[in-house]
């Protein structure tokens, strides 16, 4: 693509057709003023803000109405600054009159020399009017040309309690932070480091009159201070009980080889972990420091609250008019099946299957060795069957620990139930490697090659008669004996990977309902000001000699990127093997483990 | 100020010395095309009922007319594209679709780097569009994304006759809207 790039040079060039009137020169200065627009209909008085000096903007946050005694009005001030770390000032005067009055404006120019600050604004609006005046004063005017002015006006509550998400890998940049932060983060910032400035009310008895967001009254919920009392107690409790649970799941008793084996294969024991982990960091005391950190522990709350919800409800279906005991009922049944099919599948590979002529001998050994192995499995299956449904009554009331934890169970029976397809596949896959290791090994010595350990690489060798005699005899047999092995194989496996893919897809569900970030979600649906994307500008009724008037909305986050930032991290890791690693492995008849865990030895 | 392509409309307001709007519109949804896929689709669920013999067939087309009617005027088709030009604190860009769902993005001036007009072959046809470069946060020299303007009228345009007007069009938007 080439780039054709035409730089605008202040309207000299002119197309023929383009009937516009001649751009005026803009100004090379441009002074912003945000104002709030609760503010609007507040009586004359100071304005009191902060001043940008960099991107020559002002950000007012708060009316001081008359009367007022201007030391005490500096003595506030600087109180404030020290709190918030804030430079908040007055930066000029406010007049809201029915009509322009040449002594009311004579007494607000007048107070600019008390408060010298650079430039003064003054603001004018007529009661019954739309369109406000405002008129800058420089004592040293840089510039000569005048100056222009936007009047922003945004919603101050909104504002303070958004949070601005800036686009792209902006977060993780630290270095240019202070000289290029956006203007945008920077007025975000000011609203909401003031909130100091919003907590003198009209009904305070003070010296100073303010008018901002919440001048009407402070804002608070009975609801969220009881919350905030009665969490302190819980959470202490909540810690004692789960270092106790922890203490005796690190207790030396569960370390030994087979338990410890036994509870890294088990899926369950994995979720559980995961969520002890979750409610440690719930029931800390340590208070969250910033946005994320706390949108994570209430993403962390709301979560496990709904899979307690969702488990629950599973219970109460599970154990209405006595589901459990027709599940259990169902299941050696169930199994019986799918221990006549292996049956009737290893017969019908014991025989001609798919019309493929098989190496009898090799055949009936290995088709007898699975059989017995099946019979194996049922008579277990049969001896337990008295017990299952006393088991199965007891597993399921841990669904009311949460639905993942319940589906992580599912999983954990059908890999137990399917055990007998997976040691058979082991060893299909076993002898298969071995074979197809042998075979290329021997065929190397067919060629007159050897693999030469040391170097890592085919080297020729000669070798003795004999040598190459038993060698090609037994690339023979073994070559021959291929088809068999082979087809034993590709049965084993694809029954395998069957199991693997249902067993992948309830992990999914885990994972999914594990890594929701549903308190984000509800709140981008509720309150989506709180989760802000940008701003976004509309530009109102408009009067010439006035300044431009724009109003400043809060453009919120859009749910593709709420989910995004703030996904719970997860412990199992998606399989890292291509597509085509995946086919060569099963080419080799290399063990394929495709769900594997994070914190696990990698092969 | 208005300029008319051969079904593309722009228009370009000046609020101040400091503030332009530039809006193009596109062609809204017509009659035509609506009845004839509404047609369309009910005539293959009538044939397939009469093969059937089952109403749900009937009911599902319906379903499946509405939702898709919803989806296409709620996320698919763009009414009118607008660009706020706002000298020292940055440009807008606004799509409104059909259902009157509004999107808007917002580059403050400090990101923009420059405003081009781009080329792309596409088929056997050049169109130009408009688009502005980013900078790049880290390197300031360098450009990090490139956004370009009027994504779907700068394409709907393309295929109509009328792009030579179009580039004019552009040239004009670029002469006259990016005075920082």
């Amino acid at each position: 693509m080439q780039m054709l790039s035409l730089k605008a040079s202040g309207g000299q060039d002119q197309t023929p057709k383009a009937q516009v009137e001649s751009s005026s020169s803009i100004p090379m200065v441009v002074l912003k003023v945000f104002f709030p627009s609760c503010c609007s209909s507040a009586e004359s008085g100071l304005l009191v803000g902060h001043w940008i000096p960099e991107q020559n903007s002002a950000v007012i946050l708060a009316v001081v109405h008359f009367p007022f005694i201007p030391v005490q009005v500096k003595q506030y001030l600087s109180e404030v600054r020290q709190v918030t770390q804030v430079n908040v000032s007055v930066l000029g005067t406010w007049s809201n009159c029915k009509k322009k009055e040449e002594s009311l404006s004579e007494f607000l120019e007048d107070l600019g020399t008390i408060f010298s600050h650079e430039p003064w604004i003054q603001l004018c609006k007529e009661t019954d009017s739309k369109f406000w005046s405002c008129s800058i004063i420089q004592k040293h005017p840089s510039t000569p040309k005048e100056d222009e002015i936007i009047l922003v006006y945004y919603d101050q509550r909104k504002v303070m309690l958004s949070h601005l998400h800036p686009p792209g890998n902006l977060t993780n940049s630290t270095d240019h932070k202070a000289e290029d932060a956006s203007k945008l983060a920077i007025l975000f910032d000011t609203v909401a480091k003031s909130k100091v400035l919003f907590m003198k009310d009209r009904y305070d008895d003070g010296p100073i009159k303010l008018t901002h967001w919440q001048s009407e009254g402070v804002e608070a919920s009975i609801i969220v201070e009881l919350m905030k009392q009665a969490s302190i107690p819980v959470c202490m409790l909540l810690t004692f009980l789960l270092s106790f649970v922890s203490s005796v799941c690190k207790s030396r008793v569960l370390k030994f080889w087979p338990l410890s084996f036994i509870w890294s294969k088990l899926s369950t024991c994995e979720q559980l972990g995961h969520r002890l982990e979750h409610l440690q960091v719930i029931s800390s005391n340590r208070k969250a420091q910033n946005q994320p950190q706390l949108m994570r522990k209430a993403n962390i709350f709301v979560s496990l609250l709904a899979d307690v919800a969702l488990g629950i409800l599973l219970m109460s279906w599970l154990y209405r008019k006595n589901r459990i005991g027709h599940l259990a009922d169902t299941l050696i049944p169930a199994a019986d099946h799918v221990a006549k099919e292996l049956q009737d599948l290893l017969q019908w590979l014991m025989g001609v299957p798919a019309g493929l002529k098989m190496n009898r001998a090799l055949d009936q050994v290995l088709g007898r060795f699975f059989l017995y192995h099946i019979h194996l499995w049922i008579s277990y299956i049969h001896l337990m069957s008295p017990f299952i449904e006393m088991i199965l009554w007891y597993v399921g009331l841990s669904a009311c620990l949460g639905l993942t934890v319940a589906l992580s169970i599912l999983s954990d029976i059908i890999a137990l139930l399917t055990f007998h397809i997976y040691c058979f596949y082991v060893y299909g896959a076993r002898l298969y490697c071995l074979k197809i290791y042998g075979l290329s090994s021997l065929w190397r010595l067919f060629r007159g090659k050897k693999w030469n350990v040391l170097r890592q690489r085919v080297d020729s060798c000669s070798y003795d008669l004999d040598q190459l005699f038993i060698g090609t005899l037994l690339f023979t047999i073994l070559l021959f004996l291929l088809p068999t092995t082979a087809l034993y194989y590709l049965v084993f496996t694809l029954l395998r990977l069957l199991v693997v893919v249902v067993q992948g897809l309830i992990h999914l569900l885990v994972d999914l309902i594990d890594s929701l970030p549903l308190y984000s979600i509800l709140l981008r649906l509720c309150r989506s000001y709180r989760l802000a994307a940008g701003v976004k500008f509309r530009v109102l009724e408009q009067k010439t000699g006035k300044p431009l008037r724009l109003l400043m909305q809060i453009n919120p986050l859009s749910y593709g990127s709420v989910v995004q930032t703030y996904r719970l991290p997860t412990y199992s890791c998606y399989p890292k093997d291509s597509w085509g690693s995946l086919c060569k492995k099963l080419f080799l008849g290399e063990l394929i483990y495709p769900w594997k865990h994070k914190g696990e030895k990698q092969d | 100020m208005e300029e008319r392509g051969d079904r593309t409309a722009l228009q370009c307001r000046q609020y101040s010395a400091s503030c332009r709007e530039f809006s193009v519109r596109c062609q809204p949804v017509q009659l035509r095309s609506l009845s004839a896929a509404t047609c369309s689709v009910w005539l293959a669920a009538y044939w397939l009922f009469v093969l059937t013999q089952n109403s749900m067939v009937l009911s599902t087309a319906i379903f499946i007319t509405l939702i898709g009617l919803i989806v296409y005027l709620h996320f698919v088709k763009i009414d009118q594209e607008s660009l706020l030009v706002i000298a020292s604190l940055g440009i807008q860009m606004t799509s409104s679709y059909a259902s009157g769902k509004e999107n808007t993005t917002f580059i403050e001036m400090s990101r923009v780097k420059d405003v081009v007009i781009n080329e792309a072959i596409c088929m056997q046809k050049v169109i130009y569009y408009l688009c502005i470069l980013l900078r790049d946060p880290l390197d300031p020299q360098s450009v990090s994304e490139v956004v370009p303007l009027f994504q779907v009228t700068s394409h709907q345009d393309a295929k109509s006759e009328g792009y030579p007007l179009k580039g004019h069009q552009l040239t004009y938007l670029l002469m006259f809207g990016t005075n920082k």
